[in-house]
This record gives C-alpha cells, structure tokens and sequence, in this order.
C-alpha cells in the first residue's frame, strides 16, 4: 500500500467504529431514557401507563405503609397533587417522610406507582436537582434550609 | 491558632505555587538553569506548604476543634480516632485541599525524579503543574476555604456523614485523587511539548511511569470505590452507570488508551499527535469529573452540598484548562512532525484498534452522562439516562475489543501475520470452545449471553497467556530454561499479561454475577429458615448493641450446608446519635462467591424484612482490577523506563540543542 491509501485505511477504520458508536448511542436514546416527572403531571395524564419513568416529589406525611410484609406503599407529592407508590424491598436509610425522592418504575392501570427502584441518598441534607425544581415549580420551595 | 497557621500556609503555598509557575517558564524559555532551579525549588516548597496546610486541618480533626466550621459541620467528639482522620477530606473542602496536595505533590515529584527529561522541558512541565496547581488553589481559597473559624465556637461537632464512617474512606479517596489528579503530569507534559513544539519517542518513555503510576491508583480507587458501595450501601450493586462513577471511569477509559498509543509512540515514533491530544484530553475527563462531582449539577449519590458559585469557578477552570490546551493543540499540533505510518496488519495497528473502540466506549459514556444535561438545556425536559442505555452501547463496543486483545501482543511490529497469530491462538480458541460447550452443558438456565460471555473471559485469560508460555519454551527445553527465560522477559511482557488477564478475570465475575446472580426478600420471624442457592439461612432474632458514637439492631443469621453449619451472619441497622441517621450494615459469607444479607423493616408480628443475595463470583470483579493494577506496577519497574534509553536519547538532544 502507499503511504495514501495506508492513512485512507485508518480514517475509514476510525469512520466505521465512530459510526458504529453513533448508531449505538442514538439507537439507545432512542429506546432507553427514562423521563422524569411529578405527581402533577401524572394527574394531568402526561404519562402513560407502563411507560417507565421517574417519578420524584416528597415522601407525603403520615403517607408510609410499612410493616406489613416486604412491599412499602408511600405516597410521593410536589404539594398540588399526590400519587400512591408501591414499592418492594428494602428502602434505602435515608427515606424518610417529609423528604425528597426519586423512584424509578411505571404507573399502573389503576393509577398506582410501581417502582422497582428507590434512589438512595447520601447525604439526609442533599436534596435532588429535580425535586428541588419541582417544588420551586410548585412555589414550595424554601431554599437551602440546612445550609 | 491551628486553622489561621494552615489558612496562612495554603495562602503561602498559592503564592510560591505562582512563583513556580512564572520562574520555570520564564527559565525554560531563557535557558537560564537558576530560574528553573528555583522553580524546581519552589514546587518542592510549595508541596510542603500545602502539606503543612493539610497536617493543619487534621490536627484540628483529631483534636475535635469545633470552633472551625469545616470541623463542626463533619466531625464528632465521639467518633474513633480512624474517622475523625478520614472526616479530613469526607467532605467538600478538606477532599478539595487534599485535591491540591496531591497535585502540588506531583509537581514537586516531577521536580525531583524527572532528571532524565531535558532541563528545558522538565521546566515547563514544572510551570504547567504550577499553574493548575495555583488555579485550583485559588479556588479552594476563595470559594471552599476549610479553615473558616465559628464564634461563638459549638460544643460539639455535628457528626461525619454515618454512610461514609467507614474504613472505605480511608482508602477510596486518596487512590481516587492519586488516579484523577496523577494523570495532569501527562497534561503538562503535552502542553510542555506543545510550547516546545519538538516531540519525538523520548517524550512518550518520559511521559509513561506518570501515566502509568495515575493509571494504577485511579483502576484501585474505582475498584474500592465499587467494592465500598457494594458492602456499605446494602444494595449489593456493584457498578451503577451513576454520573459520578461514570466521571472517574471516563478519564480511566482514557487514560487506558494513553496508555497503549505511548507504547506505539515511543516503540515506532508514530501516532505522535493523537497520543499528545490523548493526554490532554485524559485530564480534562478528570476535570469534567470535578465538575460534575462538586457542581450538584447532576443528580448523583456522590453530590456535595453544592453552591452555584463553586460550580462556575469550576465550569471557569475547566474552559481555561481544556480551551486553552486544545487552541496550543489546534496551533502547535500542525507544526509538529508527523510520525510514520504502518500496515494496518500490525502490532502498531493492534494498538490503533485498542484506541479506536476505547475512544468510541468512551464518547458513548460522555454522552450518557452529559445527555441529560444537554436535553435539559435546550428543551427542559427532564431525563435519566441508566444502565440500560450504557449496557448497549458500551457493552457491544467493548466485545470488538476484548476478542482483540489476545491477539495484540503476538502481533510483531511493522508487518504482522494474523493468520499465523491466528494459528499460535488456535489451542486457546479450542479451550474456549470446550469450555463454553460444557458450561452449556452442566449448566441449566441463566441468559443466552452468559456462556459466551464466560466464553470470552476464557478467552482473555488464558490468551493473554500464550506470549509467556510461548516464550518461555516450557516442555521443549528444560525446566529450568524455561524459568530463566521467564524471569529474563522484559518485565513490561509480564505487565501485559497480568494486565489482560486481569482484564479476564474481571469479566469473568462481571458476567457471572450478572447472570446468575440471585435476590430474594422476604419476611422472616425468629426460628425461621429459608434456602438459598443451597445455603440454609435461618434466622435467630434480633439484639441491641451501641457502638462508640451509634446503636445498632443487630439480626442473627445461621448458614449451613446440608445440615452443616459454616457461620453465623450479623447483618445490622444502626442509628448514628449526632444525625439519627440510619445505615445498613449488610453481613457477608464466602468467596469468591458471597452470600449478601441486610436486613430492613421490623414488622409488627417480630418478623423482619430480609434482603439475601448470592452473588457467583463477585468478588473476581476487584480481583481482576487488583490484577490489573499489578500488572501496571510490574510495568512501571521495566528496565527501559529507569536506565539506558532516556540517557541516549538526553545525550543526543543536548548534540542537537
């Protein structure tokens, strides 16, 4: 080969994994992101059932069923509206009433919430980017309490 | 006193860290050996400025001061000793300033150790390192300053966060910074090059050991990283395509490609400006990673308590650093001479191939985990992108590579022969075949992928092998030869081979956890007992006990084997006083495959809700990275990279200069 074809060999190689990268991640974004959402926009039927989404709000007070098997009913809620999640397994330490969540799952039929993942947290003071707006949507937010 | 010495020695480090910076470039481009003398000086002083900073902040940890902010925010008077030396960088400004030592650290490394590097280059690379050092500095200074005193001073502190009260932080964090923070050598190294416009394969032989010593710490601190998240959270996952985990793994990604194409640089003289872009661009994978970490800007587990204004003075550091560096690339990099070209069929091309799908890996990750950002950015809908999205794009762009990697190594230089590597391979492919087969065979269920996953593992493992056993002759001349052959290899071949077959290794668990892995949860009442991948599991109750600075429930757990008993598990909950934060300790059984339990809700009828996994073969998962990391270290101490070469070559440049 000459020194030209040798270098259109590697451009076309390097071509061919990129494009093959491309079709890849596009395919995937296509099929594989997950949107997030409040309580409010279940209510107003901006999701449709079994579609998988995230849903994120505060844990509602006085809403946690726990204690009665493995599966944990909560209702997360962004102040206007609520929805009822059902959740088996163990929840992560720092779930709490009153607090900020993300669960990962998708609504059911009769208008519960599935999830089949509760984020953990790490931090009780760290408060989700999208709760946070959600409740700054809503007009509930007060700021950085703990800071 | 101890917070206003160490505020006064971080302030006198930034200073000296600027005079670094100037003194080396000025004497580097006047060829004045005084001025680069004490430049080196002053990255040696610098290091140890900031270091006394860092002792500072430590003796007032340990001595529970709480008048200092940072201190009361992340300390406790009751915490052990161990904890109340890691709370040091548990938090926002203390890992910020070991951020800074450890970069002043590798100035000051580079100062001493680099004699072998021309005086002119080593002084750049020094002013390099001084600036990013000064940078970040200021940024620690002025927006994460640790020693902001309180008045009146508290009682007592509010507590290290319970989840990170654990011996993980000792290790992860340090390994994690030596990795990010080690790779801004190779960085400084590129723009030295780039200002001095000449690049030839020394640059490449003095470059490697930093690259190298980065690369072996960042794969421990993503390994212990995976390994804490998976006993300490209670989850039992070991890798989560989280932003922040993808944030250490990108520049590793990276850095892993550095790497291969330095060897072809300093082996061939070629790929000589992709191999400076590399390193650039390795680095600045490392700052996006800052970024993201301590801007909040993600929603991650890792997030600091994030402040805008620290965000943008990053987000500013980073569009200097990688804007700057890549307009030096876009002006110099032309300017610089171009390497030699190869057959494709080759062990240079072996090595472009390792580049390519390693590029295009980590372009799939950086897209993932700045995809959402950038959707929300334009249009305000708000996504997640999460394993499944990075297991189809990774996933398939890593098979290519790892069916290649064999192959690599037995390929010779210039002019390779891949069908008689192919042929060299075959008994490993046969061995492959076998194996798959009789997995398929005696073992029932668990998803199609899984034997040629398992496959694959044999692949690697017993493929990177064949250049040892090929070269030590072993069974064709005596035992003895062949031990001596072994032993006289250069010790990068033995690099090489532990590095790849760490690689095996690792997948090999990556892909039988993933497999065969078992979860059950369930509720369990004193006295009874569940089976679990034949282990029978019986529970006993639950007893209180408190701890120095927390208490805990504690469940008994029996396991046996057909009737035997092997040992008793103690998962627990434990409530932190200070915070009356819960945490989960799971307790963990076998190796290397584990049975995982952690226990959750106690029911109203004395039952309890129980979480048990058996994870096949998890643990090759760190072993492999440990392998790995091994073989990195094997590499580092190869003969080329300590004498001979880099003499010549230094004696050849001053004959030039």
């Amino acid at each position: 080969m000459t020194r030209k074809q040798k270098r259109l060999s590697m451009i076309v190689a390097a071509g061919m994994v990129l494009a093959l990268a491309v079709g890849l991640i596009l395919w995937a974004l296509n099929d594989q992101i997950v949107f997030f959402n409040s309580p409010s926009d279940i209510t107003e039927q901006k999701v449709k059932v079994g579609q998988r989404i995230r849903l994120g709000g505060l844990v509602e007070d006085d809403s946690i069923i726990r204690g009665e098997g493995t599966t944990i009913v909560f209702s997360v809620t962004d102040n206007a509206n609520s929805i009822k999640v059902s959740y088996t397994g163990i929840l992560p330490d720092l779930f709490r009433e009153g607090q900020g969540v993300v669960t990962e799952g998708a609504l059911q039929a009769d208008g519960v919430f599935l999830a089949d993942t509760v984020l953990a947290k790490h931090d009780e003071n760290y408060m989700p980017r999208e709760v946070a707006d959600i409740l700054k949507e809503k007009g509930y937010w007060q700021g950085d309490k703990t800071k | 006193m101890i917070a206003e010495l160490g505020h006064f020695a971080l302030v006198l480090a930034f200073a000296i860290a600027i005079a670094q910076t100037v003194l080396s470039f000025w004497g580097a481009r006047a060829l004045d050996v005084r001025l680069m003398d004490m430049g080196r000086t002053a990255a040696v002083t610098q290091f140890l400025f900031f270091g006394m900073g860092f002792a500072f902040l430590t003796m007032a940890y340990v001595g529970s001061d709480f008048s200092v902010k940072n201190v009361w925010e992340n300390s406790h008077s009751t915490q052990p000793l161990l904890y109340k030396f890691t709370s040091v960088w548990g938090n926002h400004e203390g890992s910020m300033l070991l951020w800074v030592v450890i970069l002043s650290l590798f100035g000051a490394l580079v100062a001493v150790f680099g004699n072998n590097v021309p005086a002119s280059l080593r002084a750049l690379v020094v002013s390099v390192q001084g600036l990013i050092t000064s940078v970040f500095a200021l940024f620690l200074l002025i927006t994460s300053n640790p020693f902001i005193r309180l008045d009146p001073a508290p009682i007592e502190g509010q507590d290290l966060n319970p989840i990170l009260q654990d011996l993980g932080l000792a290790i992860h964090p340090p390994m994690l910074y030596l990795g990010y923070v080690g790779f801004s050598v190779a960085f400084s190294f590129a723009i030295a090059a780039l200002i001095d416009g000449r690049i030839d394969a020394a640059w490449a032989r003095w470059v490697r050991p930093w690259t190298l010593i980065a690369w072996i710490f960042l794969t421990l601190g993503i390994a212990m990283g995976s390994y804490w998240a998976y006993y300490e959270l209670g989850w039992g996952g070991w890798w989560f395509w989280d932003p922040v985990e993808n944030a250490s793994f990108m520049p590793w990604l990276a850095g892993t490609a550095l790497l291969h194409s330095a060897i072809v640089m300093e082996k061939r003289d070629a790929l000589k400006v992709w191999t400076i872009l590399l390193a650039i661009l390795t680095f600045s994978l490392s700052l996006l990673g800052a970024f993201l970490v301590r801007s909040g800007i993600l929603t991650s587990v890792h997030s600091f308590a994030s402040d805008p204004e620290r965000g943008l003075f990053i987000l500013m550091i980073l569009f200097g650093f990688i804007g700057g560096a890549l307009t030096l690339f876009a002006w110099r990099g032309p300017q610089l001479s171009q390497g030699g070209l190869f057959q494709p069929i080759s062990r240079e091309g072996a090595l472009v191939f390792n580049n390519l799908f390693i590029s295009a890996a980590t372009i799939a990750v950086l897209t993932g985990t700045l995809y959402p950002l950038a959707l929300e950015a334009i249009n305000g809908s708000k996504i997640s992108v999460g394993a499944p999205f990075f297991n189809i794009t990774f996933g398939p762009l890593m098979v290519p590579l790892l069916i290649a990697i064999p192959f690599g190594p037995l390929m010779t230089w210039k002019r390779g022969d891949l069908l008689a590597v192919a042929q060299r391979l075959m008994f490993v492919f046969g061995l492959v075949i076998v194996v798959t087969i009789a997995f398929v065979a005696f073992h029932d269920g668990g998803p199609v992928l899984a034997p040629i996953g398992i496959g694959l593992s044999v692949w690697l493992i017993a493929g990177s092998m064949v250049d040892l056993w090929e070269r030590s002759k072993l069974g064709k001349v005596p035992i003895g030869t062949s031990v001596a052959r072994l032993t006289g290899l250069p010790r990068s071949v033995w690099g090489t081979t532990f590095g790849h077959m760490g690689m095996g290794v690792a997948l090999l668990g990556i892909v039988y956890v993933s497999a065969f892995e078992i979860e059950t949860v369930l509720v369990m009442k004193p006295g009874e007992t569940t089976q679990i991948a034949g282990f029978d599991v019986k529970y006993n109750g639950i007893r209180e006990e408190s701890g120095p600075n927390y208490s805990q429930a504690i469940g008994t757990f029996v396991i046996s084997i057909d009737g035997q008993q092997r040992t008793i598990l103690e998962p627990a909950k434990r409530i932190y006083q200070a915070r009356q934060v819960p945490t989960t300790e799971a307790a963990r059984y076998g190796s290397p495959s584990e049975l995982y339990i952690s226990i959750g809700d106690f029911q109203k009828d004395k039952g309890i809700v129980v979480r048990i996994y058996y994870k096949p073969l998890i643990q090759f998962i760190w072993i492999g990275c440990i392998f790995m990391a091994f073989g990195g270290a094997i590499s580092l101490t190869d003969r080329r990279l300590r004498v001979g070469a880099p003499k010549r070559a230094r004696a050849k440049r001053a004959v030039a200069g």
